[in-house]
């Protein structure tokens, strides 16, 4: 009895067969066309909320500050790049930890996906990469904002290449930490950990500060080191308003890189370990 | 592991060995499987082995809790087993969970739709996920929605269905990449009769199409309706498994007697215990009514038209009144019954 169930052996079928490469990509691509049509109605109201903090600032500080004489008019220059930095990697990190909570904690609405033919991992890398791709959208949409507030904003065409790379590392960095997040946030926890996040994040990451004249103020400098948006402004600045003193771009690119490996590995940990019990 | 899970095998399928052999190649193969939660104190199933031969329907009956669940999760790719070996189609589970996703179609006990997209986009997405192409994925769309009456709701978002609407879209999604073996986990829980009815036609027209189908349930009715075996789960064990009607023949004496009387509260409890020492009278247990008229289930060794006297008798001299009797077969519930020693609700 037992050796009928060893040695059977049966025909392979074609559903038998492993999933080829190119039908893993199209489940891919279905995967990232679905993200689309659930968020895109979404979209225009997310890049409202994304924009309306970054619209203020540039306001308060960029113009009305400085019209009336309590900052310098270079001010603005210097706190766009910021700004834009700040953006991208926010968007990025709501992009990823907001949908991947509901969906792994109340609707687990991700179950179907987690059920078709292709890895686990291949459907959190296309969490990330849907996520990056709302943050560069957000990055990008900040331009014509920021003139429109700002009536001009700093710009070198020898820097487009770095603040292309910025702006990716940037998507990445903010995509991957929000793997990380929302693998391991529970839904209950989610807004105050977003609340208790989301000021240090904006007021440590060198955003309306350049980072090299913290240095009379040392254990602020040490702080705001700890924060991947700290990285993004400088590299920002580097691109926009190299005169201003900035962290070296190299610096910039290396931490920023160092942080997509890392949280990309928490993060797919997380990930799998919520994927399967 | 090799004579572990022979020996494995000998112990648990020996009512089911030809099944073993027959087999089939969009079977389900389980052996010696062990699923321990973190942090548990017990196993969640624990070292269960069984078939499902193609193109058969096994039903998985427990009460919630005995691991019905958890062996569909780890069947289906989502739950991470301690121990044992599964394979669907003959294709390993554990260690290409890639390839057996193709062949297998799941209705999850939870309603998981997607909220944000219509039912027909629901239907479309998934059929995209397993590679098919538009062309073949919009045809089969609208076929499935039309089998499973639900042309007109095709725009609609899942939330506005209806409970019987909605686990027909599941289960309408869990088919459009034509599935060899389909998964239903408490398949008409929460329906109402005729919900129920219409899936269960469905699940019958798919066994009929060649579909191998391993559902779970606690509900004893739907289990004998359905499956062409039954397996009966407690605490993670599987404790027997074979044809409905083989269970109740082998497991139970034949013939049930359902008794209801008028009585007073306090007297049902001594009632009892008598009409359970009553020759031919396997087991007695009081099953309903409210006071002062309780239901009381006999099982019986032997014809049940006999006993109807000897009750009578019982009732009045604990001062009752007999006021009905219903004579009837064994059912799985009194498998169950005589496997734990507890009813299945």
């Amino acid at each position: 009895m037992t050796s009928a169930i060893k040695d059977r052996t049966t025909a392979p079928t074609a559903l038998g067969r492993r999933p080829s490469w190119q039908l893993r990509a199209r489940a891919f691509g279905a995967m990232f066309r679905r993200d689309f049509t659930v968020t895109g109605k979404e979209l225009p109201f997310v890049l409202a909320q994304v924009l309306l903090q970054p619209i203020f600032f540039m306001f308060i500080f960029g113009r009305l500050l400085t019209s009336i004489g309590f900052t310098a008019g270079t001010y603005a220059s210097l706190l766009f790049p910021g700004l834009l930095a700040l953006t991208v990697v926010v968007t990025a990190i709501q992009g990823t930890a907001f949908p991947l909570v509901v969906e792994f904690g109340y609707t687990r609405e991700i179950d179907d996906r987690l059920l078709a033919p292709s890895p686990v991992w291949a459907l959190a890398v296309e969490k990330i990469l849907f996520a990056a791709a709302r943050g560069l959208l957000a990055g990008l949409a900040l331009f014509p904002v920021g003139i429109w507030v700002l009536g001009s904003i700093p710009y070198q065409a020898s820097g487009l290449v770095l603040l292309v790379t910025m702006l990716l590392l940037a998507c990445l960095v903010g995509a991957t930490f929000g793997l990380v997040l929302g693998t391991f946030i529970t839904p209950d926890q989610i807004n105050i950990f977003f609340s208790l996040l989301f000021t240090p994040l904006a007021f440590l990451g060198s955003v309306q500060y350049p980072w090299p004249q913290l240095a009379q103020l040392r254990w602020f400098q040490i702080l705001t080191a700890f924060n991947p948006i700290t990285y993004a402004s400088e590299g920002m600045r580097a691109a926009l308003i190299p005169g201003v003193p900035h962290m070296p771009a190299l610096v910039c690119v290396s931490v920023l890189l160092a942080g997509i490996v890392l949280f990309g590995i928490l993060g797919l940990v997380g990930f799998r370990r919520r994927a399967a019990d | 592991m090799v004579s572990g899970s022979r020996q494995q095998v000998a112990e648990t399928v020996t009512c089911d060995a030809l099944a073993v052999e027959r087999g089939g190649a969009a079977g389900v193969r389980v052996r010696g499987l062990v699923k321990r939660y973190p942090k548990a104190s017990v196993n969640a199933v624990d070292n269960v082995s069984f078939d499902v031969e193609a193109g058969t329907i096994l039903g998985l009956l427990g009460p919630n809790g005995a691991g019905k669940s958890t062996t569909i999760g780890v069947l289906t790719t989502r739950v991470r087993p301690d121990g044992g070996q599964v394979s669907i189609a003959d294709i390993d589970v554990i260690r290409e969970p890639e390839t057996v996703r193709r062949v297998l179609g799941v209705v999850p006990q939870r309603d998981n739709l997607e909220l944000a997209l219509s039912v027909r986009q629901n239907l479309l997405f998934h059929a995209a996920y397993h590679g098919i192409g538009r062309k073949a994925r919009e045809r089969r769309t609208d076929e499935l929605l039309e089998q499973f009456e639900l042309g007109n709701r095709a725009k609609d978002k899942p939330g506005r269905l209806s409970g019987g609407q909605f686990r027909r879209v599941m289960i309408a999604r869990a088919l459009m990449h034509d599935p060899a073996v389909l998964f239903l986990d408490e398949p008409s829980t929460g329906l109402d009769p005729a919900a129920r009815q219409f899936v269960w036609q469905k699940v019958r027209e798919m066994r009929a199409r060649g579909v191998t189908i391993l559902l779970t349930t606690h509900d004893m009715e739907e289990a004998a309706a359905l499956s062409d075996r039954v397996g009966v789960m407690d605490h993670g064990r599987l404790l027997v498994l074979d044809r409905p009607e083989e269970l109740v023949r082998t497991l139970t004496d034949g013939s049930t007697l359902e008794v209801s009387a008028e009585i007073a509260e306090e007297r049902v409890p001594p009632l009892v215990r008598r009409l359970g020492e009553l020759d031919g009278v396997e087991r007695c247990e009081r099953t309903g009514g409210s006071p002062p008229a309780p239901t009381i289930r006999l099982q019986l060794s032997g014809a049940a038209a006999r006993l109807v006297a000897p009750v009578a008798l019982a009732v009045e001299e604990f001062g009752g009144r007999l006021t009905g009797v219903d004579i009837g077969g064994a059912t799985l519930e009194d498998v169950f019954i005589h496997l734990t020693g507890r009813r299945l609700r």
